[in-house]
């Protein structure tokens, strides 16, 4: 199970984008020859033929192109279909003005009837074909947005750790190897491929890779409560969504404060919820202290991502403790 | 010998500052006379010790580094002050820590022995330079008492009024002086202190109301009314429009 199987709905085209402009001048030109070249007897023929119906066509194109450029806002907000019948209308309305100035004199009517047809045939094809474009596209920008929101561990978490590590090679070699192996596994997944759902079995592995690095570090400053007796093991998650929940509360609730800090995560499953639960102090003075808000809007982007508007996630303060909720679908690799 | 003292919240961290500082004991005698794991706790403690140097962790509780050395810049033999951080390249510059001497974690050896060498011939920070980087205002002022510095809370100041070349510092409780100009700490506490005469700021949020002075020799003008301390300050007429905001908008 990816991503790709979000898709966001359709859109209309943006009218006021250059490439927009030129695919839709070059698809109905190359509509019009093949048009004409189906049905002249040779080449000079099927020339002569099409410069008679560029004539026509260019300007009519031309003054529904700038029709729609000068509308595109309105009809962005409008829900697909309403939009797309106003571009066919558009172009209809369009038609009938240039055939009313170009037909000779008494073949007006029979002639219309041929010429809108044909104008609602070209805009119908037009949308069709950026229809599809957009669709072939989108995947992809979801996938750069994805990218570009990867989890990411403050360097600061690092060095420190790295740091911490370095202090325990002479004391403690056994203890110092453990703590290499938990940051290899951490930036193991950091670094992977993080497209796909991952059992929350592992997110749990990872979490508590995660907690022994800071308890090495902050020695009995940190103090973290489990609550995990019914969590859904099997649940799938996006990978690397609880990591940055415990790292905030450490970096905001645990590190700013000189005394002990005690952090709570609890997990649990309510239905066909999967509900997460991390507590920690809530350090006023820190309160400023950067990178909260990013790091909240980046997994509330990546669940939006994951599950669309399935998951939410939120935060509250209550009693001096800084609580965030996150919820999500309960979903597993069988169903 | 160097007297050093280590101030950073995390134990390992500390431990392997001094294992380094064992390892250069041939080369740079050193003795590690004093260590805290707060902010406050530096601040407290260092001037017993004597430290000739100190290594400071940039993020603490309690107290950020940088505001521990400006309070620590008032004593009389005050120490050469080495940062220590673990964020990257592009924090230090938001700290603006370039200007001062700084190691990032985790920290080599070589360069520790360099850092040591260079704060101690080159001695403590410059104020100037250590009030530029901290990016925002103080949560204390201190006051150098022989060999202690007494902290007093920011927010517990009721006013602060220039007398000669000092400045008074009223809480509720006590009154102290400290040698620092009023138009700079005007500047930094613009947000907690309102001006109200030439000479005085006063806590925005003690100001209770006015009453109106009689005239006498001076003209006719207004006082302020501060919560928690009996005294009368005059306002002056050119600050005036601006102190009576205050308590409209309360």
């Amino acid at each position: 199970m990816s991503i790709k199987q979000n898709f966001t709905g359709d859109a209309l085209p943006d009218f006021r984008n250059l490439g927009v402009v030129a695919r839709i001048l070059l698809g109905t030109n190359a509509l019009a020859f093949a048009a004409v070249l189906a049905t002249a007897p040779g080449w000079a023929a099927a020339m002569e033929r099409f410069m008679l119906l560029a004539a026509a066509l260019e300007p009519g194109l031309a003054v529904a192109l700038a029709a729609l450029y000068a509308v595109s806002p309105s009809l962005a907000r409008l829900p697909y279909w309403q939009g797309g019948a106003a571009v066919v209308g558009i172009a209809l309305a369009v038609g009938a003005v240039v055939h009313s100035a170009i037909a000779p004199a008494g073949e007006f009517l029979p002639g219309l009837a041929r010429t809108l047809v044909l104008t609602a045939l070209a805009a119908l094809l037009n949308l069709a074909y950026l229809r599809l474009l957009a669709r072939a596209y989108s995947p992809a920008l979801a996938e750069a947005r994805l990218q570009a929101l990867q989890s990411r561990i403050r360097p600061h978490f690092l060095f420190n750790s790295l740091n911490a590590v370095l202090s325990l090679i002479r004391r403690d070699p056994r203890r110092a190897e453990r703590a290499l192996e938990d940051l290899a596994d951490l930036f193991r997944v950091l670094m992977q491929d993080n497209r796909s759902f991952v059992p929350l079995a592992d997110e749990l592995a990872l979490l508590e890779r995660y907690a022994a690095l800071e308890a090495l570090r902050l020695g009995e400053r940190l103090v973290i409560e489990w609550d995990r007796d019914s969590a859904p093991l099997d649940a799938l998650m996006p990978p690397m969504v609880l990591q940055p929940l415990l790292e905030n509360a450490v970096y905001h609730g645990v590190e700013p404060g000189a005394g002990q800090g005690r952090v709570r995560v609890r997990i649990e499953r309510r239905g066909g919820r999967v509900h997460v639960r991390v507590e920690n102090p809530y350090i006023e003075e820190h309160a400023h202290r950067a990178g909260n808000r990013m790091a909240l809007e980046n997994i509330r982007e990546r669940l939006q991502l994951f599950f669309d508007a399935e998951a939410a996630i939120q935060m509250h303060i209550a009693d001096g403790r800084y609580i965030v909720d996150m919820e999500m679908p309960y979903r597993t690799a069988q169903a | 010998m160097l007297s050093i003292f280590i101030a950073d919240d995390e134990t390992p961290a500390r431990e392997r500052l001094k294992e380094l500082l064992g390892d250069l004991a041939a080369e740079l005698p050193t003795q590690v006379v004093g260590e805290a794991q707060t902010g406050l706790e530096a601040v407290e403690r260092l001037p017993q010790s004597g430290a000739q140097v100190l290594l400071l962790d940039v993020e603490m509780p309690g107290m950020r580094g940088l505001e521990v050395a400006r309070h620590l810049g008032g004593l009389e033999r005050a120490p050469a002050v080495v940062f220590v951080t673990a964020h990257d390249r592009h924090a230090v510059e938001a700290f603006e820590l370039n200007a001062l001497d700084y190691l990032m974690k985790p920290v080599r050896a070589e360069r520790l022995a360099a850092a040591l060498r260079k704060a101690s011939a080159g001695g403590p920070p410059a104020g100037e330079r250590l009030a530029q980087a901290a990016a925002r205002a103080r949560e204390y002022l201190s006051v150098v008492e022989r060999r202690r510095i007494v902290l007093v809370p920011v927010r517990d100041i009721v006013y602060l009024r220039a007398e000669m070349k000092y400045v008074t510092l009223r809480t509720r409780a006590a009154e102290h002086l400290i040698e620092e100009p009023l138009v700079a700490l005007e500047r930094e506490f613009a947000e907690v202190f309102v001006r109200v005469h030439r000479s005085c700021l006063v806590a925005r949020a003690a100001v209770r109301g006015f009453e109106r002075a009689a005239g006498g020799e001076d003209e006719a003008h207004w006082n302020v009314v501060l919560d928690g301390v009996p005294e009368r300050l005059p306002v002056s007429r050119r600050q005036w429009a601006e102190v009576r905001a205050l308590v409209k908008e309360g």
